[in-house]
């Protein structure tokens, strides 16, 4: 039999990842943190998933074959990981219509309209959420209480960072453990800081990202939390439980492992990658501190989303042979 | 462990293929064609025509300049052409073909086994024999090794480094050289030592070997100054700058500065080899090992092959081409160059045919970046392999030299490791390629 | 009403002030720049294809306003008629040059020269042909990943995906000059534009051996000399084993295309000398085949002056333009 001869450039090797599998990889973390919140909230978290998956999966179908005319892209999982996400930063309870219209802006103005997969800018499923944030800030804002068993129920209905908004926290006797178990009122994904965390390890393990922003964005909030604490008064044990406090609410590991470590969206090397993940844990703090917002997560994202260009042209990675 | 600074991958080794099988002679070729141009730098200049009566050994083709090697017979026989014939690219390339009768030696050369370990010349006539014996790096880069030993003026040599790492998956040639001949390897690095004068030598080994590093530290063990350091598996450990930053910890600094700027002097474990006949058995560089495997391949050897012996009859001392698709490289996976045409002959830097077949004869179709930052991460030099990659197929060339393509070394591994498949190596190469040319155009104006 | 007032005012103060800080900036940093400059890139095409030897028009409006002669610079694009309006209105001679078109010296098809492997990297023939022969064993022909359609500015070049080759489209070539850069082989000439697109060229840049060119492609140009033994106005060179036809010098007469034992030698909106009846049948088949795909633009003349000549050499155009 005849061979037929394939020729190429080096290297003719390649590795198994692909772009698809890191997408199944994302999806795989992010499972322990769905399962907790159905836990918590019941199987209705399953229904509101489901609905954001679907409709980003068809609107970016749509799209692609419609409008674009390219490709069909659906098969990257790019799509999938949106709905998640966007899903992940909505509160239980919230009408499937509002759902489809965040889907919508996530993936047609916050993905597609800059070209799809690698050229957004912005976190697309970020984009959605703060547009409903702003579009309908009574329903997105709305968390029922958890019905686990022996959760504090004073704060029903406002997540803790609300709570700490309005000054009805006692940082001393807060549930901490209850936090970071699932235990307390929240975005559907937001809530469960161990299972989140489950999934950074895997996350971790298989390479998908590197710890550089994570770390970046938690350390900075502490130390921001710690230095802020220093000058609230108080007991000394508040030192440690203010940022403890920070860390746990208001989906600060969501955002800082899941979405601020979004590939497009975020810098090229690991020195922009640490001044980014500074930027964004800076930025959390100051918003929930002093501005409007009890939590700043997506906005702070968000902004630092914007400067990464930046980052990219002026930040480069250390060059072999120079000190 | 030891292993290099900055990115660097790590492909699955592959080595398990041809590992075990021991070095095995070649039959002698009934006719060899060999290139005037093996190594970089001027090809060299044809000293015998058509017709003409060659003993092995015998020096056919003279170094044109102080950047090029000598070339000698490896056969005995018959000049039969001094013409162009297509090389492994099937690009047409000034070879001289020999027609083999018999095998007479040239005079002078000693053809016994015995292990001669003393060595009493001066550094300048352990120069002159490696220079006459046409001795060039035989990891691949084929870079000219008595020029490599001749330290420029005001600078001085501090250590010898043996590059025993061999990280290309699949070849074993120096794996098996180490285990076989790590003898003559000794006495060469003692050579070595005493051509550049420096008291201290470093054998880097990866620890996928470790038996060869069990072998080398046992046979070092009375020798003064030379030390088997295990490193980290980790490709690419081999490239030159890697290897003595793993080593040393000094860091090259960018071109256009060598390593003998931080006082270090690479050379290839096989080469050591190829020292040590040269100095002690004035042996010139007839002939070396080739490893050829492959997974598909029916039995994957190790060959000691003489220079000019044709691909194929490599390929069917291993059992032939595998069925179906195939690609055949000459070298590694990682940075070997792929072969069109299988009549062209084992060079002085053929250190393995590597086939892979199947599906891994083709590469995976390209999608689109998803600025995963893979390639930085890998880039063994610092450098942004996804910006370099889109400027340079954009043509933007003053962006691509301000990002320092001229730093690459063409490893592979942002290729290797982007999940999008994409071809990013391939124009970083050509900008690289395109950009050196600039410089020298720039450089050459000045003038 | 006081608050409205208060607003309104402030905002005026406000704009008025900003507009003196503009007004000072802008004077401050002003350009001093020949108005001519603009003048002169208004007249010029405006593609930006770099084929006057400049990065773009600007550049090139700027040269010509600053150089008192201007012979040496020409835009390829706009032609004479762009050159000679802005020459004018400089007050400059302007400079005359024949129109030109880009030609692809290759005639390797698919089925002329075989495919002996698979590229399979970076579909670039920069990169394909840094790396090696390429698909085929002629180290000079075609590689057909199409570096000149990307250079292209105007749409005018395109690979036909039949013969794998580069095609001009010579109505909307403009001899910017873009795709000869562009090509590593060095296969794309500008030649002498004649009328209706006809053109006779030798499709071949190989300059190896006969007996190399002959196993690597059918259609390769052997350095035999019979064209350059035939031609009248010494417009054909051999040298190292190739043929060249000076477009300068070349009358389209017609007489090597016949003489070519390969078919090399193409000839594009004209018909073919009515060849000695011998040669005929075996040899107006290659010319033949390659006029049908390569002058769809031959002019009705040409194709009734094919008609009356030599009805049997091109019946495949005759049916294609009925």
């Amino acid at each position: 039999m005849a061979n037929r001869f394939f020729v190429s450039p080096s290297p003719h090797i390649h590795t198994e990842q692909t772009t698809q599998k890191i997408m199944a990889d994302v999806i795989i973390a992010l499972l322990p943190a769905l399962c907790v919140s159905i836990a918590v909230y019941g199987w209705g978290v399953l229904v509101l998933t489901a609905v954001s998956i679907a409709s980003c999966v068809l609107f970016e179908f749509l799209i692609q074959k419609y409008l674009l005319r390219g490709e069909c892209t659906i098969g990257n999982l790019s799509a999938v990981v949106t709905g998640l996400l966007l899903a992940f930063n909505l509160p239980y309870g919230l009408p499937w219509w509002i759902v489809v219209i965040g889907a919508f802006v996530a993936i047609a103005v916050g993905k597609m309209t800059f070209g799809g997969l690698g050229k957004n800018p912005f976190n697309p499923a970020l984009v959605g959420r703060v547009f409903l944030l702003i579009a309908y800030p009574a329903q997105m804002t709305t968390f029922p209480a958890p019905r686990i068993e022996g959760f504090v129920d004073a704060y029903s209905g406002a997540t803790p960072l609300a709570a700490a908004k309005a000054g009805l926290v006692d940082y001393g006797s807060y549930d901490m453990l209850g936090m970071f178990n699932g235990a307390m009122a929240g975005s559907v994904g937001e809530i469960a800081t161990l299972a989140l965390l489950l999934g950074f390890v895997y996350l971790l393990w298989n390479k998908v990202i590197t710890w550089h922003i994570p770390v970046a964005v938690l350390g900075s909030m502490a130390v921001f939390a710690f230095v802020v604490a220093l000058f609230m008064g108080g007991d000394a044990s508040l030192l440690y439980e203010f940022p403890l406090f920070h860390l746990l609410a208001g989906g600060a590991v969501l955002g800082a492992v899941y979405m601020a470590t979004d590939y497009s969206t975020s810098p090229m090397n690991h020195r922009a990658m640490l001044i980014y993940g500074v930027g964004i844990g800076v930025l959390t703090m100051c918003i929930r501190l002093w501005g409007a917002y009890p939590e700043g997560m997506s906005f702070a994202i968000l902004i630092m989303n914007s400067v990464v260009p930046l980052l990219n042209k002026y930040v480069k990675p250390k060059r072999f042979g120079l000190k | 462990m030891k292993t290099f600074p900055i990115g660097g991958i790590h492909p699955s080794d592959n080595k398990q293929w041809s590992k075990a099988s021991a070095i095995e002679a070649m039959p002698l070729p009934d006719t060899v064609t060999i290139p005037l141009a093996q190594h970089i730098g001027a090809p060299a200049v044809a000293k015998v025509a058509k017709g003409d009566k060659v003993l092995t050994g015998q020096l056919i083709a003279e170094a044109a300049s102080f950047m090029s090697a000598n070339i000698h017979s490896p056969i005995s026989g018959t000049v039969t052409a001094v013409d162009l014939v297509p090389n492994a690219q099937g690009l047409r390339q000034m070879m001289i073909t020999i027609k083999r009768e018999g095998d007479e030696w040239a005079e002078g050369i000693d053809r016994s086994d015995e292990l001669v370990k003393e060595c009493n010349l001066e550094a300048s006539e352990i120069l002159a024999r490696i220079k006459n014996a046409g001795i060039v790096g035989m990891g691949g880069a084929t870079f000219p090794t008595h020029v490599k030993l001749s330290i420029p003026a005001g600078k001085k040599a501090e250590f010898l480094i043996i590059n025993g790492v061999e990280c290309e998956p699949y070849l074993t040639s120096d794996y098996r050289t180490m285990l076989e001949y790590g003898e003559r390897l000794i006495v060469g690095v003692r050579i070595l030592m005493k051509a550049i004068d420096v008291k201290k030598a470093f054998i880097g080994v990866e620890n996928n070997k470790p038996d060869a590093v069990a072998h080398l530290r046992e046979l070092a063990a009375g020798v003064e100054g030379v030390e088997v350091v295990p490193l980290k598996v980790r490709y690419p450990q081999g490239g030159e700058k890697q290897l003595i930053a793993a080593l040393t910890g000094r860091q090259v600094p960018p071109p256009p500065a060598l390593p003998i700027d931080v006082g270090a002097v690479v050379c290839n474990a096989s080469t050591t080899v190829a020292v040590y006949d040269a100095v002690q058995k004035n042996k010139p560089l007839i002939e070396r090992v080739v490893t050829v495997t492959g997974k598909h391949v029916a039995q994957p050897k190790n060959l000691l092959a003489r220079m000019g012996t044709p691909i194929s009859a490599l390929v069917s001392m291993a059992g032939g081409l595998p069925e179906g698709d195939v690609k055949v490289l000459n070298g590694g996976p990682m940075m070997g160059r792929a072969m069109v045409n299988l009549d062209s002959p084992v060079t002085k830097g053929c250190s393995g045919i590597t086939i892979l077949d199947g599906r891994e004869a083709q590469r995976s179709a390209a999608t689109v970046c998803i600025k995963c930052a893979k390639c930085v991460e890998a880039c063994p030099m610092g450098l942004e392999p996804f910006f370099l990659s889109k400027m340079s197929k954009r043509k933007s060339w003053d962006v691509v030299e301000a990002n320092r393509v001229t730093d690459c070394i063409e490893c592979g591994s942002c290729q290797y490791t982007c999940p999008a498949s994409m071809p990013l190596l391939d124009f970083i190469r050509t900008g690289k390629q395109t950009v050196m040319g600039i410089i020298r155009a720039r450089a050459a104006a000045k003038k | 009403m006081s608050i409205l007032l208060f607003t309104v005012l402030t905002l005026c103060v406000l704009g008025v002030l900003s507009a003196v800080v503009l007004y000072f900036v802008a004077q401050k940093f002003k350009v001093e720049e020949d108005p001519r400059i603009d003048e002169v890139e208004k007249m010029l095409p405006g593609a930006n294809c770099g084929g006057c030897g400049f990065a773009g028009c600007r550049a090139m409006a700027e040269a010509l306003v600053k150089r008192d002669d201007i012979s040496e610079l020409f835009c390829p694009v706009g032609g004479g008629d762009t050159m000679k309006a802005i020459a004018t209105y400089l007050g400059k001679a302007a400079p005359e040059k024949e129109p030109r078109v880009a030609t692809v010296r290759c005639g390797g098809t698919c089925e002329k020269r075989p495919r002996t492997n698979t590229f399979d990297g970076a579909r670039s023939c920069a990169v394909a042909s840094s790396l090696y022969v390429g698909e085929t064993a002629c180290a000079y022909g075609c590689l057909g990943y199409g570096d000149c359609v990307t250079a292209c500015a105007f749409d005018a070049i395109h690979i036909n995906p039949e013969t794998g080759l580069a095609e001009v489209d010579a109505e909307k070539c403009t001899a910017c000059g873009a795709c000869v850069k562009a090509c590593p082989k060095g296969l794309i000439e500008l030649r002498k534009k004649w009328p209706k697109g006809r053109a006779i060229y030798v499709s071949c840049m190989s300059r190896d051996k006969g007996a190399v060119v002959m196993k690597a492609c059918k259609a390769g140009c052997i350095g035999c000399g019979k064209c350059e033994k035939v031609c009248e106005f010494g417009a054909i060179k051999v040298e190292n084993n190739l043929a060249f036809i000076d477009s300068d010098k070349c009358r389209l007469c017609r007489k090597c295309v016949n003489e070519c034992p390969t078919g090399a030698i193409k000839i594009i909106g004209l018909a073919p000398l009515p060849k000695a009846p011998k040669a005929a049948p075996a040899a107006a088949a290659a010319p033949a085949a390659k006029t049908e795909t390569a002058a769809p633009k031959a002019g009705p003349a040409a194709v009734k002056a094919a008609a009356e000549t030599a009805p049997k050499v091109e019946p495949v155009e005759n049916k294609k333009e009925k």
